[in-house]
C-alpha cells in the first residue's frame, strides 16, 4: 500500500510542478467530504492542489423554501412528519423540526419503508415523508409511492426534494464556479446512475471526472489520476471504484425513478434555480405529492441571516471565511445546514479541520 | 446523510431481507436489486440494497468502519 501512496503522491507533485498553476478539485458527495477530512489527506497534499467540497450534502443543498414548507407542515395536527435524521435540526426562521417537536409529531426513520409503515399504523393521520437526497435515495421514495398506490394507502404522501447531481455540476461549471478543474465523482450516486453518466461533464466541459470510493487510498489514487489527466491536458472519465460501481449503474433503480418521477426546474441553496434538477412525482402519482395535497409553496425561501452556506456549497468560500464559523455557529448550535448535517462542509471543518 | 454499508443477506423472503454487517442485523429490501440471493453481500443505503459488492471490498469497508469507530472513541476520550 505504501508504494501505491508514494506513486500517487509523485503523480500529484509532478502535476503541480509542471502545470505551474493551482489545481482545484471538487468532490460532490457528503461521504467524500467526511472521508477526506477524517483521513487527513488534505494535509498531505501540495499547496498547489486545492480540494473543495461542492453541492454534495443533500440536506445542505435543500433550499430554505423547502425547509419552510416542512416546518409549515409540522404545525398541522393532522400530520405525522417522517424524516431521515439529518433533517431534524435544520433551522428555519422559527426553529427546527426538533425545537417544534413538543407540538408536532415528528418521527425519525431510517428508511422510506418505515415511513409507509407509520401510515399503515396511524390511519387517522397523514404521514408526510420528507423525501430528500440525490439519486441514491430517490429510488427508495419511488418504491414506497408505488407500494402505497398498489395498497390504496391514502394517508401517505411525500414532500419530494430529491435532486439530481449532474445538473448541479453543469450549473457550477456553467457560471457559479468555473474555476473547478476536475471532479472527484460520488461513489454511491454512481452506483445508481452508473459511471458513464459523467461522460457529459467530460465531453461538454473538458473536465476530468474520476469516480472513487471512500477509502483513503482510493481517494489519493483518484486525485493522482485527475492530476495525470490534467498534466496530459486530456480530460477523461474513469472509475476506480469498480468493486461496486458499474458503467451503466443500477438499471432497476433508474427504471423505478423514471416510472414515478420526472425532472423539473428546482431551487438549490447557493446555486439558485437549476433547470430539470429536481424530481417531482409524475401525473399518475401526483396524489402522493405533499406540495399539491397541502397547497405548499415550492418557491425559494430566504436564507438565514449571516449564514454563507450557499457560497460554501459552490466552493466559493471555505467555512472559516464565514464570520459565524466556530463562533456563533457550531455543531451544538448550528445556524446553517452545512453545520447541522454530519456530512456538511462546515461541520467537517469544525470537527477535523482545526488545530487547537 | 444515510450511510451506505455492505451487509450479507442472511434471510430472504420475496424482497424482504435480513442483513448482517459486522454482527449487526437489520432489515433491508432487495426491490432495487432483483436477483439478489441469500448469502450475497450487498451495499445497503437507506434500507435498500442498491448494489452487489464483492467480499474483498466488503471486508475492507468493514475494517475501515471498525477503525473509524475505534478512532472516534479514542478522540472522544481525549477531548472529553
Ligand atoms: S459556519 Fe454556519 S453560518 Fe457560516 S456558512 Fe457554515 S453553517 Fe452557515
Amino acid at each position: 500500500m505504501l508504494d501505491r501512496i508514494a506513486k500517487a503522491q509523485q503523480q500529484i507533485d509532478h502535476a503541480c510542478r509542471t502545470l505551474g498553476r493551482p489545481i482545484t478539485v471538487m468532490e460532490v458527495c457528503g461521504t467524500h467530504t467526511v472521508a477526506i477530512f477524517r483521513s487527513g489527506i488534505r494535509s498531505t497534499l501540495p499547496e498547489g492542489l486545492k480540494l473543495l467540497s461542492g453541492p454534495g450534502c443533500p440536506v445542505c443543498v435543500t433550499d430554505q423554501g423547502y425547509i419552510d414548507a416542512v416546518l409549515e407542515l409540522a404545525q398541522r395536527d393532522d400530520c405525522i412528519i417522517a424524516t431521515y435524521g439529518d433533517m431534524i435540526r435544520v433551522p428555519g426562521k422559527d426553529g427546527s423540526l426538533e425545537t417544534c417537536a413538543a407540538k408536532a409529531d415528528v418521527r425519525v426513520v431510517l428508511s422510506s419503508e418505515d415511513a409507509l409503515q407509520l401510515a399503515r399504523d396511524n390511519a387517522d393521520k397523514t404521514v408526510v415523508f420528507i423525501a430528500v437526497g440525490f439519486e441514491t435515495t430517490a429510488p427508495a421514495s419511488a418504491v414506497v409511492v408505488k407500494e402505497a398506490a398498489r395498497e390504496g394507502i391514502k394517508n401517505f404522501c411525500i414532500l419530494s426534494g430529491h435532486k439530481l447531481i449532474l445538473p448541479a455540476m453543469r450549473a457550477l461549471l456553467g457560471g457559479m464556479n468555473d474555476r473547478v478543474d476536475a471532479f472527484l465523482c460520488p461513489g454511491h450516486v454512481s452506483v445508481i446512475i452508473g459511471a458513464s453518466a459523467f461522460a457529459e461533464i467530460v465531453s461538454d466541459f473538458g473536465r476530468p471526472c474520476v469516480v472513487a470510493g471512500f477509502e483513503p487510498l482510493q481517494i489519493i489514487e483518484a486525485l493522482a489520476e485527475i492530476c495525470r489527466q490534467l498534466s496530459n491536458e486530456k480530460a477523461e472519465l474513469k472509475s476506480i471504484y469498480n468493486a461496486v460501481v458499474t458503467e451503466q449503474g443500477n438499471v432497476a433503480a433508474q427504471r423505478i425513478i423514471a416510472e414515478c418521477f420526472e425532472a423539473a426546474d428546482g431551487y438549490w441553496r447557493g446555486l439558485g434555480k437549476i433547470e430539470k434538477s429536481t424530481l417531482v412525482l409524475k401525473e399518475q402519482y401526483r396524489r402522493f405529492d405533499a406540495f399539491a395535497r397541502f397547497g405548499l409553496s415550492d418557491e425559494p425561501g430566504e436564507d438565514l441571516s449571516g449564514c454563507r452556506c450557499g457560497e460554501v456549497l459552490c466552493g466559493l468560500i471555505e467555512p472559516p471565511q464565514c464570520a459565524l464559523f466556530a463562533t456563533r455557529c457550531t455543531p451544538a448550535k448550528p445556524i446553517g445546514p452545512c453545520m447541522v448535517s454530519s456530512e456538511g462542509t462546515c461541520a467537517a471543518w469544525y470537527k477535523y479541520g482545526r488545530r487547537s | 446523510m444515510c450511510l451506505a454499508i455492505p451487509a450479507r443477506i442472511v434471510e430472504l423472503e420475496n424482497d424482504r431481507a435480513m442483513v448482517d454487517a459486522m454482527g449487526n442485523r437489520f432489515k433491508a429490501k432487495t426491490t432495487l436489486l432483483p436477483g439478489a440471493k441469500l448469502g450475497d453481500v450487498v451495499l445497503v443505503h437507506a434500507g435498500f440494497a442498491i448494489a452487489r459488492v464483492d467480499e474483498e471490498e466488503a471486508r475492507k469497508t468493514w475494517e475501515l468502519f471498525a477503525e473509524i469507530e475505534d478512532f472516534e472513541k479514542t478522540q472522544n476520550r481525549i477531548s472529553g
